[in-house]
Formats: C-alpha cells, structure tokens, sequence
C-alpha cells in the first residue's frame, strides 16, 4: 500500500537525488566516467517499494532530471520508468535477499539505463557517429555505479524506514518467530 | 483481490509509457519556444538558486574528489614528463637561437590578445551544473541575463574557447561546448590561416574534435595550433566568434591532400573538469 508518508519521503529523495547528481556528482570524472545516482536510487526504491512505487519514482526522478538538464522530456522517464518497474517486480515475484543483490541489480539497473538511453538517442537521430570513448565511459559508469549501488540501497532503505508497506525481511522473520512453522516443522507436526 | 492488484499495476505501468511517450513526442515536435520548452526553462530558472547552492555546499567534496584523481593521475604521468623532460632540455639549446625572434612575436601576440579581449564585455562566471549524460555536451554558470548575457556568446575558460551560450536565465545560463555534436565553429590553422570547419569528430568524446572543409593543398602539419576565424571585411554575415580564440592543436590529419581531409585537433580546455570560465558579453567589441 503507497501511503501518503511514502510518497513525501520518494519525493523528496527524487528531487535531492537529481540535485546532488547534477551539482556535484556529475562533475566528478573518475576513471573516464561518473557515477550516475537516478538509476541506484530507482532500482533502490523497486526493490524496496515494489513495482508501482518503483516505475512511478523511475518515471518522476527521468522526468525530473530531464527538465533540470534541459534535456528531450520522456527520454529519461521512460527508461527509468522501466528499470523502477523491472526491479520492483523482481522484488515482488523472486524477493531475492543477500548482500550482492543490490550491486547486480544496481550494475544490471545501469547497464539498463544506459544501453535505454542510447537507444532512444539513436531513434531521436544523432547526426555524429559514435565513439569508442562512448562505450569506455558507459563501462566506467557501470563499474562505479555497481561499486556505489549498496550504500545508495542502504541510504534507500534509512530514509524510507518506517513507510515501507512491507519489508520482505520482516515479513520472512515473522513466519518464524511469532509462533508460526516453517513448512518442515509443520510437516514433523504432521506426521506426529 | 489478487488480479485486480495486477491490473492497477498494468494500467499505471501502461499510463506513464504513455506519457512518456506523448511528452516525447510533443517536446521533439515543438519549437525552441514551445510550451513544454517553457516549462522547462521556468522550472530551470526556479532551481538554479537551489543547483548554485549545492554546487557551492559540495565543492569541498569535490575539491577532495579531485585531489585524489590528481594524485593518481600525477603518478602515472612520472615517467611520462620524465621522458620530456630529457626531450626538452635537449631543445632548450636549439630554441636559444629562436627566443631573440620570440620575445618580439610573443609580445606582439599578447598584445593583440589583451587589445582584442579587454573590451569584449567579459563575465567571470563559476560552472555550477554539468550535463550527467554524456550525449549532451553542456554546462551551466552562474551568470545570466541579469549580467548581460545573452543566447549566441561564446565561453572562454583560461586554455581556450569553450562554447556558447544557447540558453539563458535570469542569474544563469546554458554553455553548449565545443564537443557537443551541435556545434560547428569557423577556424583558422596553420602559418597561412587555412580556413576550415571546427566540429565534434564523435559523439561522447571530448578530446576530439575534427575540422573539415579545408582544401586539399592546406599547409597544416601535426603540432599546428587552431584558432577562431572571426569575421574577415568581405565577409556578409558576421561570426559569433572574435577572430584569433584558441581552440586546440592539431595531432593528426586523415586522408592528407585530398578532398575529405579530416584534421584532428585535441582541445586545449579539459571539458570535463571545467570551473570557473568568461563569456564575453561583447564579442564583437567597441560597441
């Protein structure tokens, strides 16, 4: 359920996302790259919130930096409205759990982002042919963003604690220990 | 219960393609000063108080940032300068024997330089946005139309021309740098000034830029540096640019002497670490 406090709080985290990415991560190069926050806070809230919650902040955090960066509106909305609902419903159908999985998503969340947004490039027509340079800095911002995508997923999950509509790690814990069997017990019990 | 979750779901996923797509379509459609252009500038003009702000508040982090990107980066160029070094002191004899014909030409050049900028109207002014995506090839600086700047300007940093201004608000506006696959410069190369077109050689590359249209008999040799045309007496519409604006230099050239020579120039500006830069608000001078 998207309460009213969940969507303050993804508010907020979508416009001071967009703002710290352009005003200062933005210009940051490393390694040939920088890192590019709107995918990792997307892919954060997908897999925290769900697909709704997810597609609906991917399409608003795209909008949102398309009209800061004075950019073709609908670009960035559209593909991160895909990686938000993508990794949502990957929460909601394989509620995947372990330390590496916002990094993979977050790397796979990227990689999404990037190849979307060159495409859509490549539909609007770019009169230049592309360079090399091009796909170094796509890999430099992939591996920079996997490296970033954990305490991105932390930040996430702090400033949404408590509006959550449901965390998948209480939901599993409360199976075992608010008096409920796991489905080998029971089958003990059964047996009995 | 179950399906009818599935089909909110499915109808607001299919509701935001939709708007996706209708805004990408309205915005790709209208012109310059269209309503979702105005939008857009409206919002942009709203939040660049908000944008200089953190800029400002996450310099030191970035300062940091930088520090450590040098550190490594002065590492690895240790044996690099080394080498030139050596290359270097070995010149320093022949270019004894130049510096008497030196010192008058590079008076004469800063000269012409300081006459040629001092009354260009130039406005420092700090980059506070860069384009995150690489296929937009932008900045934005805290100076706007309030400072007397206005669309077509070019930018200068401390190396070189950097771009123009291509959109401007109240207390900022919009660079659209040299490397972004919009732009087309007039430039002059070479001892003889060999004309030619100045424009991005790729997209997303910004350490190459590659100029066109020059004739096939053009003295231009790998080392040459490459500057603005500006605007010559005969010409019937006047550049944007001040004649003589350093652009880069030369460091390869394709299909040499014949008609679709392409002579590739590094920029001297570092487009992706640019701060602070100067638009001159008066390119044509005097008036």
């Amino acid at each position: 359920m998207v309460t009213p406090q969940l969507i303050a709080r993804l508010a907020a985290l979508g416009v001071l996302g967009v703002v710290v990415q352009t005003a200062a991560v933005s210009q940051l190069p490393v390694a040939g790259g920088n890192a590019d926050l709107s995918p990792l806070l997307v892919m954060a809230v997908g897999l925290l919130c769900g697909s709704l919650a997810g597609g609906s902040f991917g399409f608003g955090v795209g909008l949102f930096a398309d009209v800061v960066s004075l950019q073709t509106l609908g670009v960035s909305s559209l593909v991160l409205l895909g990686v938000g609902y993508g990794a949502g419903r990957l929460r909601e159908a394989r509620d995947p759990e372990g330390t590496i999985v916002p990094i993979a998503v977050g790397a796979a969340a990227t990689l999404a982002f990037g190849i979307g947004f060159a495409l859509l490039q490549f539909l609007l027509g770019v009169d230049a042919p592309v360079s090399w340079a091009l796909l170094r800095q796509l890999l430099a911002t992939l591996v920079i963003n996997a490296l970033l995508a954990l305490p991105v997923y932390a930040v996430v999950r702090r400033c949404l604690h408590g509006a959550l509509p449901e965390d998948p790690r209480r939901r599993r814990r409360r199976a075992y220990t608010t008096g409920g069997l796991s489905p080998l017990s029971r089958g003990v019990e059964i047996r009995r | 219960m179950y399906d009818k979750t599935v089909r909110r779901r499915r109808a607001v996923l299919g509701l935001l393609v939709a708007c996706s797509l209708i805004l990408l379509t309205a915005y790709f459609g209208e012109t310059g000063s269209g309503a979702l252009h105005g939008v857009q500038r409206g919002t942009s003009e709203i939040l660049n108080p908000i944008q200089e702000g953190g800029s400002r508040a996450l310099k030191p982090i970035r300062d940091l940032f930088g520090w450590f990107g040098d550190t490594v980066a002065a590492k690895g160029q240790v044996e690099e300068l080394r080498r030139e070094r050596d290359r270097l002191r070995s010149e320093v004899m022949a270019n004894e024997v130049r510096k008497a014909d030196y010192t008058r030409l590079a008076a004469m050049v800063e000269l012409d330089g300081a006459l040629g900028l001092e009354d260009k109207g130039l406005k420092t002014g700090r980059v506070i946005f860069q384009s995150p995506t690489v296929w937009y090839a932008t900045v934005r600086v805290d100076k706007g139309s309030d400072d007397g700047v206005r669309i077509g300007q070019p930018v200068i940093n401390e190396e070189s021309l950097i771009g123009r201004v291509t959109e401007v608000f109240g207390g900022a506006a919009q660079v659209t740098l040299i490397t972004d696959t919009t732009m087309r410069v007039p430039a002059r190369a070479g001892r003889r000034g060999e004309f030619g077109i100045v424009e991005p050689s790729s997209a997303g590359n910004p350490n190459d830029l590659v100029m066109k249209f020059t004739k096939p008999d053009a003295r231009i040799r790998t080392g040459d540096r490459v500057v603005t045309r500006g605007t010559e007496p005969d010409d019937r519409l006047q550049s944007l640019y001040p004649v003589g604006l350093p652009i880069g230099r030369v460091w390869r050239i394709e299909n040499e002497g014949t008609d679709t020579q392409e002579i590739h120039l590094r920029p001297f500006a570092d487009m992706r670490s640019l701060d602070v830069v100067q638009i001159l608000t008066n390119p044509r001078g005097g008036e």
